[in-house]
């Protein structure tokens, strides 16, 4: 077992940190504090830097044109390319480009010359269509939209909620209910062109967040053919299942980006800030504080990164992803929560990123299955069976 | 919520621009036939909020003569969405606004 990076993974992650600090964040001073995009000359000009760091693309399979880096890398990346005000939601403004919709690398021969390989290309945009009004953290049986076959087509019936995206996308994967008596098994994905008749974003869900808002979705006699099922039918759980594990490892790295910033940002602070003739820092309390943030952070970081390096090596890593899913969201609330205490009124200003990361961050603890799921999930594969 | 605003028009004139809050939000102007012509917010950069918005759109186009505006710290949510709902219900978006090649699509129904 090796706790140290490599030599490359050091360079790598010196440079995106350096890439961050010097063209993300200065970019922010001159942007409202919940911008979610670049100006797009900005945008085009860091995507060829990107491009020329070798980076652009990092969840693109190699047989794609993605560079070819290990999982732990790209989550050592993406705890860097958080580290920004928006960086929860929107890491360095999606200049370092990346795979979209993971599941259409299963897609047969026909569907990933008119979905995949456009999305790769940058000229389509998809969106990820699970979570209904009737519940979001058990979708096998929370799915009500349903798929009636009709000849060579299905009709499809019903509504989505708390989907990003969807307003900008030119098509989505949309799960819904093709066969009522098997549960998890009755569940099949669809590919939705948005440009169908029936299909309607009706309006965004105002949230807390910003950046990727979310959109409710509804569906009036949508007419999708066969050719548009993703994998088979009644096997959609097991695509939306994969990609809620595998999605739990960057989620967890995201956190931990902001929650380091921000105790950075709050460790320096503590130095100047005086208070009753002496710096923050000489107070115990204070110390303490940031004691604390330095253990949420620890925590967080190698539990992800053993996670992550579960994945690689194809072992199962779905107790993994949700242990670091919990501890790094949870943590880092707590980090933010700590930062913004020491920085007094300041903090809670929006002359500093704290309160966008104090109001995202509290999503990520709902967000890609709640804390309370991620122990059901643990707690099952401690007590396997028994607990059923 | 509704996602077309309807707050009632309110003139525009010195008086009812001084009673404006302070805080961030969204707005429209409109023209003598109460038509939306703009729609705009008071985003954090703001000197005043939409005292301050609403007073410097005012005055910058000159055929507004009456506006609405919503309080709201989602401004810039909803500030894309009544976007959205306009250019869905008059397939484009208001006269003074300019163009967003970025912005998403909405049917409200």
């Amino acid at each position: 077992m090796n706790l140290t990076l490599t030599a490359e993974q050091d360079l790598i992650v010196a440079m995106v940190r350096r890439f961050v600090r010097e063209e993300i964040v200065p970019l922010e001073l001159n942007l409202d504090p919940d911008a979610d995009e670049l100006p797009p000359a900005d945008r085009e000009r860091l995507v060829a830097k990107v491009k020329a760091m070798g980076l652009y693309g990092l969840d693109i399979p190699p047989e794609y044109g993605g560079p070819e880096i290990d999982l732990v890398t790209r989550t050592l990346i993406a705890i860097e390319t958080s580290q920004h005000r928006a960086g929860l939601y929107a890491p360095c403004y999606g200049v370092f480009g990346g795979a979209g919709l993971a599941q259409l690398f299963e897609a047969n021969d026909d569907q990933k010359k008119r979905y995949l390989e456009p999305m790769l290309r940058g000229e389509k945009r998809g969106f990820f269509g699970l979570t209904e009004p009737s519940g979001g953290s058990d979708p096998a049986r929370a799915i009500r939209t349903r798929a009636v076959r009709d000849g060579d087509d299905w009709i499809i019936n019903g509504s989505k909620i708390f989907i990003s995206g969807a307003d900008r996308a030119h098509f989505g994967l949309v799960f819904a209910r093709t066969d009522a008596e098997k549960g998890r098994g009755g569940v099949t994905c669809f590919i939705v062109d948005t440009s169908t008749p029936g299909f309607h974003v009706r309006r965004i869900v105002h949230t807390l967040r910003a950046a990727r808002y979310a959109t409710e979705l509804q569906f009036e006699d949508m007419r999708v053919p066969s050719a548009n099922i993703l994998g088979k039918l009644n096997g959609g759980f097991a695509i939306a299942n994969d990609r809620l594990s595998r999605q739990r490892i960057p989620y967890a790295a995201g956190c931990i980006g902001v929650a380091i910033i921000a105790h950075e940002m709050a460790v320096e602070y503590s130095k100047q800030r005086e208070t009753f003739g002496a710096p923050l820092s000489s107070r115990q309390a204070i110390q303490w504080m940031l004691v604390d943030n330095e253990i949420d952070i620890e925590n967080a970081r190698w539990l992800t990164l053993a996670a992550a390096d579960r994945a690689e090596r194809g072992e199962d890593f779905r107790k993994q992803a949700g242990m670091a899913k919990l501890v790094a969201t949870e943590g880092a609330s707590r980090v933010v929560d700590r930062c913004m205490q020491i920085y007094g009124g300041y903090g809670v200003t929006k002359d500093f990123p704290f309160e966008r990361w104090y109001r995202e961050m509290r999503i990520r603890r709902i967000g890609e299955g709640p804390s309370e799921v991620q122990r059901h999930i643990i707690a099952r594969d401690i007590l396997g069976e028994s607990l059923r | 919520m509704s996602v077309r605003c309807n707050k009632p028009w309110q003139a525009i004139d010195a008086a009812a621009l001084e009673r404006l809050p302070g805080q961030l939000g969204v707005f429209e102007l409109a023209d003598a036939t109460e038509r939306v012509i703009f729609i705009g917010r008071a985003d954090a950069r703001s000197l005043f909020g939409l005292r301050s918005e609403v007073a410097r759109h005012a005055k910058a186009i000159a055929a507004a003569t009456s506006f609405r505006f919503e309080v709201t710290t989602a401004y810039h949510t909803r500030y894309l969405e009544l976007l959205m709902a306009h250019r869905a219900d008059h397939a484009g978006l208001p006269q003074y606004n300019e163009p967003m090649p970025t912005l998403g699509r909405l049917s409200p129904g």
